[in-house]
């Protein structure tokens, strides 16, 4: 879709010889405008009916025309005149009352608003609404965020929705990422629309008192994006690695957006310090490389200070959430130019109160991990051993995968190789499964 | 915009259930019942007496089938219901989560197609 533009002049929204890439803008900006259009229109199917309509006019029109002075504000009030027609040719064939209704709210508003603008002389004034426009656009994604992300939505919904609309994914594209033929995909898509208008979940920003809850379940959904990218055990490498860069993207939209949620700026964190290791955690050959043996030059420096800026940031004022306390336990290891003098100690305090937060096995399992480097393999073994007799971790792989790594550093070589062979027993995940098989086979040369 | 509120709690917990108990809950539901009527978001409900009670019927190729008991059997079993007005969702959710029985039980939300039907007076 990129043209370059033509020489013709027309002064004011030509930028002569700058090339239109409309496909670009639809990737940055259809989720802001599509979040608009929805709010004026009252319906998902119509705005993104219309939005889809107003890029094709793009398509056509700018090449040739030259952009507009502000693309979004011209999409926006294109896509709204496509609805009008729209409704219009839906009523004269349907004679639907709601359409009807819908087309005379419409016209009301697009009379209201252009009194208003001939009504505007002043500089100041039109600069006040200005501003005024401005954080109403911005309400606006929030406004989809969270309904996106409505608790009465199946989570694979809120998922899907979200990818859908706020990042602009298509459907083929999720259905590829969550390894789901399209047709379900495109049929979830369809339900949860169809659920947000007959059962009228809101399209608002939840009040003051439900807002920890409701943020909960919208960063749940932007951290489930990040790790189906990031931790997939197939799938297309890019269309993963789009999963992680949305979810970065979510992340640091929340962030602007709600600028007082430390939480939020946590999972930030948490999401660049994990994605900063990206290239480091497989092998040429796809092998996945524990922390220990990756190649730290090759970890994002950048993403780095960003998350450990974000991270104190979110630590200095409380309460302390759960995503934030794994972020600081991700930017120990991230500033540590290796697995030696990582801050081990520092490390297992966080586990414990990570564990207070949020009471689960596995963080127990990862808290046995650290407090094992810190105090050595043998007390790892015993809280592991511990938590074996528990039975929560039956069937999971990383249980007996780390006990097998603790016995192979006491050298307690046939212990080591029974453990390896229990993890082999019940992994799923085809790049774990070389990795252990790799360890059992060097235990076995010197067991 | 109306939504039914299905209220499902376990029969045998209830029957369980001492006379004090019983009256503090009834007191409990007398309570919210008189809150969102003055509120204006009351717009019918009623208290289903046991599913042991319950009769089911159906009609196949013409032919009446009536029999005992409720349509499924469940863990918890529907024991009552509100019909309220709410202006979306999240107000209607607002409303069953002070149901006493959410406490114990669980509600069903569920919004309330409106049809145009012809008045019958």
């Amino acid at each position: 879709m990129t043209t370059t533009l033509s020489d013709r002049d027309s002064p004011g929204t030509l930028y002569k010889g700058e090339p239109v890439n409309v496909e670009q803008i639809y990737r940055e900006e259809s989720g802001r405008i599509l979040a608009t259009l929805i709010r004026l229109l009252g319906s998902f199917d119509l705005a993104e009916e219309a939005m889809q309509e107003a890029f094709a006019t793009a398509v056509e029109r700018w090449p040739a025309q030259g952009l507009p002075a502000n693309p979004r504000a011209w999409l926006v009030s294109t896509a709204r005149n496509k609805a009008v027609d729209l409704l219009r040719r839906r009523a004269r064939f349907e004679n639907k009352r709601e359409e009807l209704q819908r087309l005379d709210s419409l016209r009301e508003q697009l009379v209201v608003e252009s009194q208003i603008a001939h009504s505007q002389v002043g500089d100041s004034q039109a600069a006040d609404s200005d501003q005024a426009e401005d954080s109403m656009l911005s309400d606006d994604r929030l406004r989809l965020i969270f309904t996106c992300c409505h608790p009465a939505l199946s989570i694979e919904a809120q998922v899907a929705l979200t990818l859908r609309t706020l990042c602009g994914l298509t459907t083929e594209e999720i259905a590829k990422a969550f390894l789901a033929p399209v047709p379900t995909m495109a049929q979830r898509l369809v339900r949860a629309k169809q659920k947000i208008r007959d059962a009228k979940i809101p399209y608002r920003i939840p009040p003051r008192e439900d807002l920890p809850e409701r943020l909960s379940a919208v960063m749940l959904v932007v951290y489930l994006v990040f790790n189906e990218g990031y931790n997939a055990a197939s799938g297309d490498v890019l269309i993963r690695r789009e999963l992680c860069a949305e979810a970065i993207r979510l992340g640091r939209l929340i962030c602007e957006l709600l600028p007082k949620e430390s939480e939020a700026q946590g999972l930030l964190a948490l999401m660049l310090l994990h994605d900063s290791r990206r290239d480091a955690r497989l092998a040429a050959n796809g092998e996945v490389l524990l922390l220990e043996e990756q190649d730290r030059r090759s970890w994002n420096l950048e993403q780095i200070a960003q998350g450990i800026a974000l991270v104190e940031s979110a630590l200095s004022s409380a309460p302390v959430g759960p995503y934030s306390v794994q972020a600081a336990i991700a930017a120990l290891h991230a500033q540590a130019s290796n697995a030696e003098v990582t801050d081990w100690t520092q490390i297992a305090r966080l586990y414990d109160v990570l564990l207070r937060l949020q009471p689960s096995p596995v963080v127990e399992l990862n808290r046995a991990v650290a407090v094992a480097m810190d105090e050595g393999p043998a007390e790892g073994l015993r809280l592991l051993s511990e938590l074996e007799a528990r039975g929560e971790l039956r069937g999971y792989h990383l249980l007996p995968a780390a006990q097998g790594d603790l016995l192979r550093r006491l050298e307690r070589w046939s212990e080591a190789a029974d453990a390896y062979r229990r993890a082999l027993s019940l992994v799923t995940n085809e790049a774990e499964r070389r990795f252990l098989a790799k360890r059992l086979a060097e235990i076995g040369l010197k067991a | 915009m109306q939504y039914l509120l299905l209220i499902y709690t376990n029969e045998n917990n209830f029957e369980k259930q001492t006379e004090a108990e019983r009256g503090k809950i009834t007191g409990e539901y007398m309570d919210f019942t008189k809150g969102i009527a003055s509120s204006g978001q009351y717009k019918g409900g009623n208290r289903l007496d046991l599913t042991s009670k319950a009769t089911t019927v159906r009609v196949r190729d013409g032919k009446r089938l009536v029999v005992d008991g409720p349509f499924a059997e469940t863990k918890e079993q529907l024991a009552g219901y509100f019909l309220v007005e709410a202006k979306d969702l999240d107000e209607a959710i607002g409303i069953a989560a002070r149901i006493p029985g959410a406490r114990f039980g669980s509600i069903e939300v569920r919004p309330i197609v409106p049809v145009n039907i012809p008045s019958l007076v």
